[in-house]
């Protein structure tokens, strides 16, 4: 058992009433910046997203094809595992809806994977249905490198995590296959609400 | 905040585990063979565990972390842990 | 050779404190009193965990500023004004208080004991602190070792270690002021790169070893200068600060 510390109560703060997940803070207006590696920069030029796995063709989107796709505005909270929440922030991007609407498949999940090696896994209904973006845009301006720029996966409605940074494609499986941080004993699923942090939770 | 530390910085907390300091031991990178002592490896701190890098090729060489969830140790990115000097 | 001794595991002990002085305006020396205190090498860290009354603990690793030879353990903490532990622990902490403290950690970036070659450390502003142990244990241990520090600060009222780096014969210290130099200063100014190396580090033909600590942009401009002047690589030792949550 921990020793308490005289006079030491941290720097949270709990947030509008109501929108605050279990065991998470507010972080106010800081945007903390969690790597797990190198900030990759990847040239726009080169850049491209694909949809593949369990898919009947695969396809894929240039930054000139992917810029030419409906953006809209996204005001929404994140909530990092770490316990760090962010309320309102505000977003531009593809909806996961419109790269996925003419693919035929059987597939229930998806890993996204990123430059720089990172993946995560999903059920495909929780990027369906206005649930998921693919966002290039925060607060009016693009998206830096360091908060996953080019473009990075937004799914607010689970752990941050699942929001993968720099990402370039998703694959879609038949089964869930765990992907960087759930391998390392994170929860599959991660809904903050349920406070899924840890595998078994 | 983005930038990398160096992995002395984990020889705290993975002595939560082990019994000897690890700063001084030589990790052997399972992806490109590499090596080098623990404590001069970039230590990315921040996110949800602390992942240890390859100086060479950049791959993860080991994640660490402890919290509700226990204590966990990924060395499937090392080949080969050696312990070479006198750990204190 | 000589086997690996097995210490046991490291556990958190608990440090009363002796004394909380100002040492700059934005930094603070703390003094321990540890009843377990293993005993540390000159260069070596510890992590200090605070804990709110609702189990809530933030956790960070600061060098050790004094030396093995003394029996309390000193900390210099920088006060990082969007920080949540330097703040409390350069604000509120007093004499008295209790706190919980891991170590000695890392047998690494230590002073290297039994060496001919000379030694070159260099330091950046907080970066200093475990210099300051490894200068004061080569003055108490009399060792014959040339050291020599060069160290980047941004004014005079911040230099950290006045006692540890106050003149000596056995002791070569360049200062070089990145924002402020004093009134009539003639010596080094703006940031340490391969030419500031070269005018006053020891010579690569010499061998030394290097060892440069303080924030990651500074270490990582040093190191490349060191490797632009033909320093070996592994003869340089680097410790970043920052990270953790706070940035110095």
């Amino acid at each position: 058992m921990a020793l308490v510390t005289r006079g030491f109560t941290g720097r949270r703060r709990s947030g509008p009433p109501g929108r605050l997940p279990p065991g998470q803070h507010d972080v106010g207006r800081d945007f903390p910046v969690l790597t797990a590696g190198p900030v990759p920069h990847t040239k726009l030029d080169r850049w491209d997203f694909r949809v593949d796995g369990h898919v009947d063709e695969v396809r894929g989107w240039n930054w000139r094809e992917f810029q030419a796709l409906p953006h809209e505005q996204i005001t929404v909270d994140i909530h990092c595992v770490t316990s760090w929440s962010k309320f309102d922030t505000h977003w531009t991007g593809v909806r996961v809806d419109r790269l996925l609407e003419h693919v035929q498949t059987a597939a229930e999940y998806l890993v996204a994977f990123s430059d720089g090696g990172y993946t995560t896994n999903l059920p495909l209904a929780d990027v369906l249905d206005g649930k998921a973006w693919i966002v290039d845009g925060y607060d009016g301006r693009p998206l830096l490198a360091e908060h996953g720029g080019p473009a990075r996966l937004l799914v607010p409605h689970l752990y941050f995590w699942k929001s993968a940074k720099w990402v370039r494609g998703l694959t879609l499986t038949l089964a869930d296959q765990p992907g960087f941080w759930e391998k390392f004993g994170y929860h599959e699923y991660g809904d903050p609400w349920k406070e899924q942090r840890y595998a078994g939770d | 905040m983005t930038a990398a530390l160096d992995g002395n910085a984990l020889a705290g907390p993975l002595a939560e585990l082990f019994a000897i300091d690890l700063a001084t031991a030589m990790l052997t990178c399972a992806h490109c063979g590499g090596s080098g002592p623990l404590a001069a490896h970039p230590l990315y701190p921040t996110g949800p565990a602390m992942v240890l890098r390859c100086r060479d090729c950049a791959e993860v060489v080991l994640r660490y972390a402890n919290d509700a969830g226990g204590i966990r140790l990924d060395m499937s990115g090392t080949r080969l842990l050696t312990v070479t000097q006198r750990a204190r | 050779m000589e086997g690996t001794a097995v210490r046991g595991r490291l556990t958190w002990q608990v440090a009363t404190v002796v004394a909380a002085t100002w040492e700059t305006p934005q930094t603070k020396r703390i003094r321990f009193a540890l009843p377990d205190w293993p005993g540390h090498s000159a260069g070596q860290h510890v992590d200090v965990r605070l804990t709110a009354e609702d189990g809530y603990t933030a956790q960070r690793s600061y060098s050790i500023a004094s030396p093995p030879e003394v029996p309390e353990v000193e900390l210099v903490v920088e006060r990082l004004a969007d920080g949540e532990v330097s703040p409390f622990l350069t604000g509120e902490l007093r004499a008295d208080d209790l706190i919980e403290l891991r170590g000695p950690i890392g047998g690494w970036f230590v002073w290297p004991e039994h060496t001919d070659a000379p030694v070159q450390l260099i330091a950046g502003g907080s970066g200093v602190v475990p210099f300051l142990a490894m200068l004061a244990h080569q003055r108490l241990t009399a060792a014959s070792t040339p050291v020599r520090l060069l160290y980047s600060v941004r004014s005079d009222t911040e230099i950290i270690g006045r006692p540890e780096l106050a003149p000596r014969p056995d002791l070569d210290v360049t200062y070089t002021f990145t924002r402020a130099a004093p009134d009539g200063w003639t010596g080094p100014t703006g940031r340490i790169g391969e030419a500031l190396l070269a005018a006053h580090a020891v010579p690569v033909a010499h061998r030394p070893h290097v060892l440069v600590c303080g924030p990651t942009a500074f270490v990582e401009a040093v190191s490349r200068g060191l490797l632009d002047l033909g320093h070996d690589p592994a003869r340089i030792k680097t410790e970043r600060y920052g990270g953790m949550g706070e940035t110095p």
